[in-house]
């Protein structure tokens, strides 16, 4: 009896280590693509019935916030391109529906690469869409350029993606080392008696490169940086983080990471009644649900890729020469609050406007062949409601380097807590007010 | 360039903090000071315990100290449920029979946990208000949480000290077969332990999660600081872990202000490793 009990467990150990085994074998790629230099000839897809759009959700795991954002917004671009009959393919010459497949990366790295790998080999995307944060992305893009297949990068601001020689991932974010400077010309510019920096942020890739570039600007425009350190991805204790920054004194607190331990982090640093003059931290304040923590939210200021107060207009694309694609500000705000009940923040703008980058650049290019897409991208410059985008070309291609972040802030009409933009002056909803006002 | 305000502040701080470590430290220290048994499910229980008073309270609305108590109940429940589960047959054999049992539980209610609740972070909200002075700030929750593991505390030791299981345990912990022979029934007793090991672990979860944000894997760092504090505290004691709780509190928290946050683990097992070279059996352990 015990035997057979033990050959049993044996047997289903096996199996379950076999299952395994196949998903890890994929990534290894038996591609028949060489990456880049060779164009894809043989690149058609396997059927003219739909466009596959391929891409991993963080439907677990820290990321679970941000990328369901992103997702929603990329699944109200793929419903108005087909109510429109699809996307115009002039070798084809009509137009072909958009269809996508998806898994749970869990928010982990390892699962990105499973993935993507399963995207590509078996389910035979046709173009790809990055997961959300820089890190899964990085994941992600090995193995897009492996295949030599275009993945648009939403959600991924790294400036470090973007210097490995890739030749196939495009950035559609503000990167890193452009995100907490506007800050700092807030901090000098609204404040002109603060003087003391405080830096604290995620240890991530995302967090981390944003935090050096932050750090060599403030100090470059005459700040004094008191604090400059690092906590640890999914810390929820941040007592004696903050006790260390009260020990400094500084005017300012910039940096944060991700959702989740930027809204404890605000959250706490209202419970300790901390008096400073700007809190500004990553994605956290930008996203929607972060008016959950009440009064811990008001004034708190954080850079955001996109706000629905955004003035990117056809008529500022004119004044730039450059086309106006897609739907405007206000056509995108209404859908998308139409669809699911709520504003959008921008992350689920970035979703969309990669839905719709991939749209125009199949225009384009009037083909599905990766390369020649590949190539419109290369060349893009467009004005849509998500901002000007363009991509650099060099040293770190596929970066994004039209697009600009605004600063937004907390604010109070009534007893209602609302974003708005108080940073650039130019597209200002309203002044910005000191964080400790509010004690 | 540190002023006296902020380091009183830290102080309190890691005072409290260190007091909830110690609760959850307590557990582990019974059952391993009673059983022989390294509990390896030990951060499970906190976090499940963390679920719990947050399911209480935002399912039925139940105000979290008095879901507290229920927690208790709970851990004691399926504490003895665990006992005779997984270790009831293996209680004899050598340690590594046991840490596997253990082991294994962990797994099987972080499984179910991830399954049942993913692994985003959730958060009790909740707010008791805060003690203002001057410039300090201590939070509500924290001094309720701190004034209620003194409490458990107070009242586990009336029990091993002053009630007759309570006796039982600790005469079954210094030697079963004698214990036996004085007609305590062993099995019971060490499944009465058990479980009031888990329900304490349980309570302390439940406690921080009215302070911070959890998930089911939140418990694997206080099962760590635990095993840190147990060492620190010396075993069997439950005043020991009490005040080996206190101890890495307040190194963790004044500590941060001279040095880098990241190195403060490495400064926390770095004593665990002097401690056990220099006063194995703790800083009030007697054995």
């Amino acid at each position: 009896m015990k035997k057979i009990l033990v050959a049993l467990l044996l047997l289903s150990v096996l199996l379950v280590g076999c299952s395994q085994q196949t998903q890890e074998a994929k990534p290894t790629p038996a591609s028949t693509m060489t990456p880049s230099a060779t164009p894809a000839a043989t690149e058609t897809p396997t059927s003219t019935e739909k466009i596959l759009i391929g891409f991993s959700e963080s439907k677990t795991g820290k990321y679970n916030a941000e990328s369901k954002e992103q997702t929603n917004g990329f699944l109200l671009w793929m419903e108005d391109v087909n109510a429109n009959g699809g996307i115009y393919v002039k070798d084809l010459g009509k137009k072909v529906k958009v269809g996508y497949v998806s898994y749970d990366d869990e928010s982990s790295g390892e699962r990105v690469q499973q993935i993507y790998a399963k995207l590509i080999s078996e389910d035979k995307a046709d173009l790809l869409i990055s997961p959300y944060s820089s890190g899964l992305t990085a994941s992600a893009a090995i193995i897009a350029e492996q295949y030599g297949k275009v993945m648009v990068a939403t959600g991924a601001a790294s400036d470090n993606i973007f210097n490995k020689g890739y030749r196939h991932v495009f950035q559609l974010y503000t990167p890193s080392s452009r995100y907490l400077t506007s800050a700092i010309d807030l901090l000098a510019a609204k404040f002109p008696d603060a003087k003391k920096v405080a830096i604290v942020y995620e240890n991530s890739k995302f967090a981390k490169s944003v935090a050096e570039a932050t750090k060599k600007y403030a100090e470059a425009k005459g700040f004094d940086v008191v604090l400059y350190e690092a906590y640890e991805p999914g810390t929820t204790d941040f007592t004696s983080f903050i006790n260390k920054i009260q020990a400094a004194n500084p005017d300012a607190i910039v940096g944060g990471g991700h959702f989740a331990d930027g809204e404890t982090f605000a959250k706490q640093i209202f419970e300790k009644k901390v008096k400073i003059k700007l809190l500004s931290l990553l994605v956290a304040p930008a996203v929607p649900e972060f008016s959950e923590i009440g009064d811990a939210a008001l004034y708190v200021t954080g850079p955001s890729q996109w706000e629905p107060q955004a003035k990117y207009t056809k008529g500022a694309a004119e004044k730039m020469g450059v086309e106006f694609f897609g739907p405007t500000v206000e056509e995108f705000v209404a859908k998308y609050k139409a669809k699911y009940g709520y504003e959008p923040g921008y992350h689920a703008a970035g979703g969309y406007a990669a839905g719709l980058i991939l749209q125009k650049a199949i225009e384009d290019a009037g083909t599905l062949d990766s390369e020649k897409i590949r190539t419109a991208l290369e060349n893009m410059k467009v004005m849509t409601f998500f901002g000007y985008l363009e991509f650099e070309k060099g040293d770190y291609y596929g970066r994004q380097v039209g697009h600009d972040m605004v600063i937004i802030q907390w604010q109070k009409t009534g007893e209602e807590l609302k974003k708005e933009v108080v940073w650039p002056e130019a597209g200002a909803s309203s002044e910005v007010v000191a964080y400790d006002e509010k004690y | 360039m540190i002023n006296a305000d902020v380091l009183i502040d830290s102080v309190i701080s890691g005072l409290l903090l260190g007091l909830v470590y110690g609760l959850a430290a307590i557990g582990l220290n019974l059952i391993w000071g009673v059983m022989k048994v390294i509990n390896l499910s030990h951060g499970a229980f906190i976090a499940l315990g963390m679920f719990s008073v947050w399911i209480l309270y935002t399912s039925f609305g139940i105000f979290p100290y008095i879901g507290i108590v229920l927690v208790l109940g709970l851990g004691l429940i399926l504490g003895i449920i665990t006992y005779f589960g997984a270790l009831h047959r293996v209680i004899d054999a050598p340690e590594l029979s046991t840490l596997l049992a253990t082991f294994s539980v962990s797994l099987i209610i972080i499984g179910l946990g991830t399954f049942i609740f993913k692994t985003n972070p959730k958060a009790l909200d909740f707010s008791m208000g805060s003690i203002e002075a001057g410039s300090i700030v201590i939070l509500g929750t924290k001094v309720a949480t701190g004034i209620i593991a003194i409490i458990f505390t107070a009242l586990l030791y009336a029990f091993l000290y002053r009630t007759r299981p309570g006796k039982a345990i600790r005469a079954v912990s210094m030697n079963r077969t004698a214990a036996e022979l004085m007609g305590i029934n062993s099995s019971l007793i060490l499944a009465l332990s058990f479980g009031i090991g888990i329900s304490l672990a349980m309570v302390a979860g439940a406690l921080i999660a009215t302070i911070f944000p959890f998930t089911i894997l939140s418990g694997g760092g206080y099962e760590l600081k635990s095993f840190v504090i147990c060492v620190l505290g010396g075993l069997g004691s439950p005043i020991g872990a009490l005040v080996g709780g206190i101890t890495l509190g307040l190194i963790e928290s004044v500590v941060t202000l001279g040095i880098q946050t990241s190195f403060v683990p490495v400064l926390e097992f770095a004593l665990l490793v002097v401690i056990l070279i220099v006063k194995p059996s703790g800083l009030l352990g007697g054995k």
